[in-house]
């Protein structure tokens, strides 16, 4: 994947996670993984929607928390789109069958990635997200 | 066979419950075997696959042994087996669809895959035996948050669903995060009973203009928001006044999409299905604004609002019925759509 060469975003509003949606989305190619930490609320869903948007995904994106990974096959990219927030740790995401999607034909973005740590691949594009000072704003910053 | 009725085995285990029943002629109960896990993942608030997985496999057999016994049936007098292939947890689902092959192939059994949701709809037909379509469906669930037009038995309408979170998902975030813990859907409704609903301001988000999609994304950041704007305040946080007005916020736009859309359709009645469908206060404002439109509104008993073998019995004996062919090849489908 394309270095971003930021450390930390300030994203005021949605339409600056959008931006940076799009942007992640150009970047993205098959085997890349994205790693998005960050508390509930604080936008990882919604990053990820724009990252679809960006790779010409048309499905509606919501929450995979039920059914831990959804699979879109409409873009640029398949894209497998994670939330491990039910996950104790990297082995039970590998016990899913993660592996294949890890290290496979499209991009994977994986929320609360935090937990799974420890079976991301080293070079996956771990993002934090948090509370901004004002209502609304949110911080990124690149790890 | 028996006694002159047709008798149909369902089996579920799309997340945390192993369940199977033996229901006759797509109606009757005769068994509802249902083994929870919900204490076991309370621990950790909310649904654990690996865990799930391996407690079905522990279970699966004497779940469908004792829904046999219980009906006072056996094995042979089974004229179809129903079972869950999707949507659900990958490893949670290939246990029930495995353990059904195996039958349906030892007994020579016709066998047919039945979605999940299609199951929480028929739990309707096992509560209100008048029942037929055509009807407008809500369900809602830990996973689902969905309104489907039901012009026909094994015919599916999606007309609207979740942008992101379910409203169950959104129940047990919050409830976690006010620390009433999991399942937070039943926490939440008997908190709320204790709270005044219009406490706080929460928005309701009913999207662009005639949509029937749901957004409960926005609404769980606004509580975490109201939550930290008290806590940096130091004002104590009653978290029945919070529990009351989430949900009020919550139930409140699923009603109102729900009576819209079968206003939309012309449909002159709305069933329930789903674990939400159980919020008490959910059923008194559908009964209350569908009823002011002259649309009557049916809900499943809670027990089988909750995942159990008889709605999925029920949805394959009436996709068997409508010529849905059997197989032995079935696959277990997670991201299975209507």
């Amino acid at each position: 994947m394309k270095a971003i060469d930021q450390s930390t975003i300030l994203l005021k509003n949605e339409d600056d996670t959008r931006a940076l949606g799009l942007r992640i989305a150009e970047a993205l190619e098959p085997g890349d993984v994205v790693a998005l930490i960050g508390d509930l609320g604080t936008g990882k869903t919604a990053l990820t929607k724009y990252i679809a948007s960006g790779l010409g995904i048309t499905e509606e994106i919501n929450s995979p928390t039920f059914t831990i990974v959804k699979e879109y096959r409409s873009g640029r990219l398949p894209l497998y789109h994670f939330d491990v927030y039910r996950l104790g740790s990297g082995e039970e995401l590998l016990d899913i069958g993660a592996e294949e999607m890890l290290d496979g034909d499209g991009a994977c973005v994986i929320e609360w990635a935090d937990i799974v740590a420890d079976v991301l691949p080293e070079d996956a594009l771990a993002i934090h997200l948090e509370y901004g000072e004002n209502e609304g704003e949110r911080i990124a910053e690149f790890l | 066979m028996k006694d002159g009725r047709f008798l149909t085995l369902g089996i579920e285990t799309s997340c945390d419950e192993t369940a199977a029943s033996v229901v006759a002629d797509g109606r009757f109960v005769m068994s509802n075997v249902i083994s929870s896990q919900i204490d076991i993942h309370t621990a950790y608030g909310g649904v654990v696959p690996e865990i799930a997985s391996r407690k079905h496999l522990e279970r699966i057999n004497d779940v469908i042994g004792k829904a046999l016994e219980d009906a006072c049936v056996s094995a042979k007098d089974i004229d179809l087996i129903g079972v869950t292939c999707g949507p659900g947890l990958v490893g949670a689902l290939l246990i029930g669809v495995a353990a059904a092959k195996a039958m349906a192939y030892a007994c020579d059994i016709p066998l047919v895959g039945v979605n999940h949701m299609h199951g929480h709809i028929a739990a309707n037909y096992l509560e209100h035996k008048e029942l037929e379509p055509p009807f407008m469906a809500l369900i809602v669930s830990g996973g689902h948050t969905e309104i489907v037009n039901v012009p026909d038995y094994n015919k599916c309408e999606k007309l609207g669903g979740t942008r992101d979170d379910a409203a169950g998902e959104a129940f047990d975030k919050v409830a976690r995060v006010i620390g009433l813990g999991y399942p937070g859907g039943p926490k939440i409704d008997r908190a709320a009973k204790e709270g005044d609903p219009d406490s706080i301001a929460f928005k309701r988000v009913y999207l662009e203009q005639g949509s029937l999609d749901f957004s409960f994304s926005g609404l769980k950041t606004q509580a975490l928001n109201y939550l930290n704007q008290e806590r940096q305040a130091g004002r104590e946080i009653d978290v029945n006044n919070v529990a009351a007005s989430f949900q009020e916020a919550v139930v409140e736009v699923i009603a109102d999409k729900a009576v819209m859309a079968a206003e939309r359709y012309g449909q002159k009645q709305i069933v329930m299905a789903g674990g939400v469908a159980s919020n008490s206060r959910l059923r008194a404002l559908m009964e209350e604004k569908a009823g002011r439109k002259g649309i009557k509104v049916l809900k499943p008993s809670p027990v089988l609002c909750t995942d159990n073998g008889a709605m999925i019995a029920s949805a394959a004996y009436y996709a068997y019925r409508s010529g849905v062919k059997p197989d032995l090849e079935l696959d277990a489908v997670p991201g299975l759509e209507f």
